[in-house]
């Protein structure tokens, strides 16, 4: 680098002394203050490194800056506000019942927001984030419901869950004519038949619907419309928990499947309840 | 580079200032200057101290004009949060308010909405296009006058001029050591500085609160760490902008200057000195004659009342902001010696070259550029005043549900749910007629709301807010025989029978 200034003949600027290839810099001074601003930044950096947290130590630690700032700790603040902002809220729905405050436009609303929220992160796995359900898993969004579809019936069936250990749960089970032997595999098939034609598909068969006055219309009624306090489906429409075919039926009848559901009361507090409740009764179905 | 070189070229340099050390826009018609000897044994300085500027009072027609525009464009801030704009219970009564926790916006009987920023876009179009076109046609007007940074840092001048006099009281000031007297004014001035600081600062907070509810707040300690944390902010940046930076921002830190020589052409206004009439200058006494000799006196006022320490007689450059002032400083000196006024002039290149062949002159407003610039303005005006004129003040928006797309009921019907919202931005409370079209026999359920299903329901919406409702339509299968139907959703204001109409999709299973 040059040390004594040269000025560019064309220009009459100075040039900085730097040379490329005979190409050669015009010097334009930036302002000191510039530079000052520059080396503040560079301080203000160094501040900051002492202060909040900043360098990794290894892979799983850090240095901790000595005001102790913990953006973890922030969050837990936020939400611990949250808790208590909302705790209003968890008042008014602890206090009244599930059918006031679906009456409630303010709290329907409330509700909808933090049903939607608890049932993905609680309900979803088995009947699907939407409530549509799955195979063995009731879908949630139509009118056919095991257990009951008003609001009452709903809150029992999530508070307590069904054929769980919980003397409340909600519990049926249908006797495996097949496997106990109750039933020969042609009698099955006729009513099976039978069946299928209740919900409207093919012919009747007069032996299968003998055979379902006797064994089955206790609960499911003579006219298979199902019994909801006895957990027996709605046999006429075209709505099957473990599939609708000819084979999926026999099956059923042979040696039953039986779902299960935990119940929530302890995992999920009485306004979450409420508001699961709420959500899925919103869902569509709800009677 | 090639830039560099042009620009300098038209400007040897001998700065009596820090200012001039900026490139500035070529000036037509003068040559290249021959290369000054070389090499002198400094050290090359790769960093530029700041040369401080102590600019002169002086009084003329465009001080008093910037005086008027300051005092103004002042009142305009500092009043403007305290217009009272009565919209009826519940809403804000200030005129201008930004009111970031509400998500609103409100300007006078204009309330918008944060999905209607593009207001703002359109805003700031119509403004950037005024500017290009004032621009075009009197130069920098903006930032001789209207600029804030220019305003404020005028404020700051006449301030410190009250308290530690004028140019030459000054520079002795500066100059002499440290007193009692010296540090009083000193502190005096800062402090003033930053009380004035302190109440832009303030003033600003209030565009974003009920300004009657913040001062009140601010002053007893009850107002947010948000409040006094930007308030300290804008204190901040005033004082430092205004009381210390002042030329420095406009030669080194503001990106309009830079790029505004694009607006720019040899008809636009500029201040400008006329060289074919003051030169060759010299110093001169009162009643000496001019003949065979330029007008200008070379008394140096020029530049010793420039905000920005330009010196204008060195041709048009970018550190001078066009404010004008040394039009006045030389039309005193002019005057004193019975010279024609306006040696130092605003005018446009193209008339200065007139004059100075004594060719005609005349004022060339419709040009081009300036048609463009005033046919865009006037689109984009009208596009704005039509959008906001005809806007609606109700609006839906409809999401279906994703999962599932749809539900078959037990009786084998078809149902779809969707999230419903009406955003009324109406001051009072309405109620809606809600029906569909498109699908023979669909059947609206509203949560809440429409337990039965029914062809058509009423749907209630509090004034300034978003209902929102999850509304089931369930459609015969023989209606919706494909994938996808298209579904009209059709909302009537129950009070004026303004209708709004939305489309979305009813999904079926397709078989
Ligand atoms: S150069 Fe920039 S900051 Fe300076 S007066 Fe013009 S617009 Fe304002
Ligand atoms: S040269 Fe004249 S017009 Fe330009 S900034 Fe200085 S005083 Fe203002």
């Amino acid at each position: 680098m040059a040390e004594q200034k040269e000025v560019d003949r064309l220009t009459g600027t100075e040039t900085t002394g730097h040379e490329w290839d005979g190409i050669k810099e015009l010097n334009t001074p930036l302002p000191r203050w510039w530079l000052y601003v520059f080396y503040a930044t560079i301080l203000f950096s160094v501040v900051w490194v002492i202060l909040y947290p900043a360098w990794p130590i290894g892979l799983s630690d850090y240095t901790k800056g000595v005001i102790g700032y913990s953006a973890r700790a922030d969050l837990m603040r936020d939400l611990e506000a949250q808790r208590a902002e909302r705790a209003v809220w968890r008042e008014r729905f602890e206090a009244q019942e599930v059918a006031e405050i679906a009456r409630d436009p303010d709290l329907l609303q409330f509700a909808m927001a933090g049903g939607r929220v608890l049932f993905a992160d609680n309900c979803a796995p088995c009947h699907g984030s939407g409530g549509a359900g799955a195979p063995g898993f009731p879908n949630l969004v139509d009118d056919n419901w095991m257990w009951g579809g008003t609001l009452e019936e709903i809150h029992h069936t999530v508070v307590y869950g069904v054929r769980n250990d919980h003397p409340e749960a909600r519990m049926s089970e249908m006797p495996a004519y097949g496997t106990l032997g109750i039933l020969e595999r042609d009698e099955i098939a006729a009513v099976a038949d039978h069946v299928l034609h209740l919900a409207g598909r093919g012919e009747d068969d007069p032996r299968g619907r003998e055979i379902f006055a006797e064994q089955c219309a206790a609960c499911h009624g003579d006219a298979g419309k199902g019994l909801a306090e006895l957990g027996a489906p709605d046999l006429t429409n075209n709505i099957w928990l473990f599939g609708g075919t000819r084979q999926d039926i026999i099956a059923q009848i042979r040696q039953p499947r039986h779902g299960v559901m935990p119940y929530w009361f302890e995992r999920l507090g009485e306004a979450e309840l409420k508001q699961v409740t709420i959500y899925v009764h919103a869902l569509g179905g709800g009677q | 580079m090639t830039m560099e070189t042009q620009r300098s070229a038209s400007h040897p340099a001998t700065p009596p200032s820090a200012a001039s050390s900026g490139p500035a826009p070529a000036d037509p018609g003068t040559a290249a200057t021959p290369a000054p000897p070389a090499a002198s044994p400094e050290k090359i300085k790769f960093f530029a101290d700041r040369e401080k500027i102590y600019p002169r009072n002086i009084h003329g027609t465009w001080r008093q004009i910037k005086w008027a525009v300051l005092g103004v464009l002042l009142a305009l801030y500092y009043i403007g949060p305290w217009i009272r704009w009565d919209r009826g219970p519940g809403a804000p009564d200030q005129a201008l308010l930004i009111d970031m926790p509400g998500r609103r916006a409100y300007f006078f009987t204009i309330e918008i909405w944060p999905q209607e920023v593009y207001y703002l876009t359109g805003l700031l179009i119509i403004a950037a296009i005024g500017l290009f076109l004032v621009t075009a046609w009197f130069g920098r007007v903006w930032c001789g006058f209207t600029c804030p940074q220019t305003v404020w840092t005028d404020l700051f001048m006449w301030v410190e001029r009250k308290i530690e006099g004028d140019r030459n009281a000054r520079l002795r000031l500066d100059k002499a050591p440290l007193s009692f007297g010296k540090a009083g004014r000193k502190i005096g001035k800062h402090a003033a500085w930053l009380l004035i600081a302190l109440a832009t600062g303030g003033a600003w907070i209030m565009y974003f609160n009920d300004a009657p509810t913040v001062v009140r707040a601010f002053f007893t300690g009850q107002a947010s760490t948000a409040v006094y944390g930007f308030t300290a902010l804008f204190t901040a940046t005033t004082y430092l902008l205004a009381g210390w930076a002042r030329e420095q921002v406009c030669i080194y830190m503001c990106p309009w200057p830079r790029f505004q020589s694009a607006m720019f052409d040899e008809d636009s206004l500029i201040v400008t000195y006329e060289d074919w009439r003051g030169e060759p200058r010299g110093s001169a006494r009162k009643g000496q004659s001019f003949e065979g000799r330029g007008d200008c006196v070379d008394c140096g006022l020029c530049w010793q009342v420039c905000p920005t320490g330009v010196d204008i007689r060195k041709g048009q450059q970018m550190a001078c902001i066009g404010c004008a002032l040394c039009i006045d400083a030389c039309n005193n000196v002019m005057d004193r010696f019975g010279r024609p006024r306006n040696l130092i002039t605003y005018d446009s290149i193209a008339n200065q070259n007139a004059r100075a062949e004594g060719r005609p002159v005349r004022m060339r407003l419709v040009r081009p550029r300036t048609l463009i610039y005033i046919a865009v303005l006037a689109i984009a005006a009208t596009v704005m005043a039509y959008t906001l004129v005809t806007r609606d003040r109700v609006d839906v928006a409809v999401q279906p549900d994703r999962s599932p797309l749809f539900v078959q009921l037990s009786d084998g019907s078809i149902r779809n749910a969707y999230t419903f919202k009406i955003l009324n931005m109406e001051r009072n409370n309405k109620s809606y007629t809600l029906t569909t079209a498109g699908i023979t026999g669909a059947m609206l359920t509203v949560i809440g709301y429409q337990a039965e299903p029914a062809t058509s329901t009423v749907l209630p919406a509090r004034p300034d807010d978003v209902a929102t409702f999850r509304v089931l339509v369930t459609a015969p299968p023989e209606s919706v025989p494909l994938a996808t139907h298209d579904l009209w959703f059709v909302l009537t204001d129950q009070a004026t029978g303004e209708v709004v109409e939305h489309r979305t999709v009813f999904a079926s299973s397709g078989n």
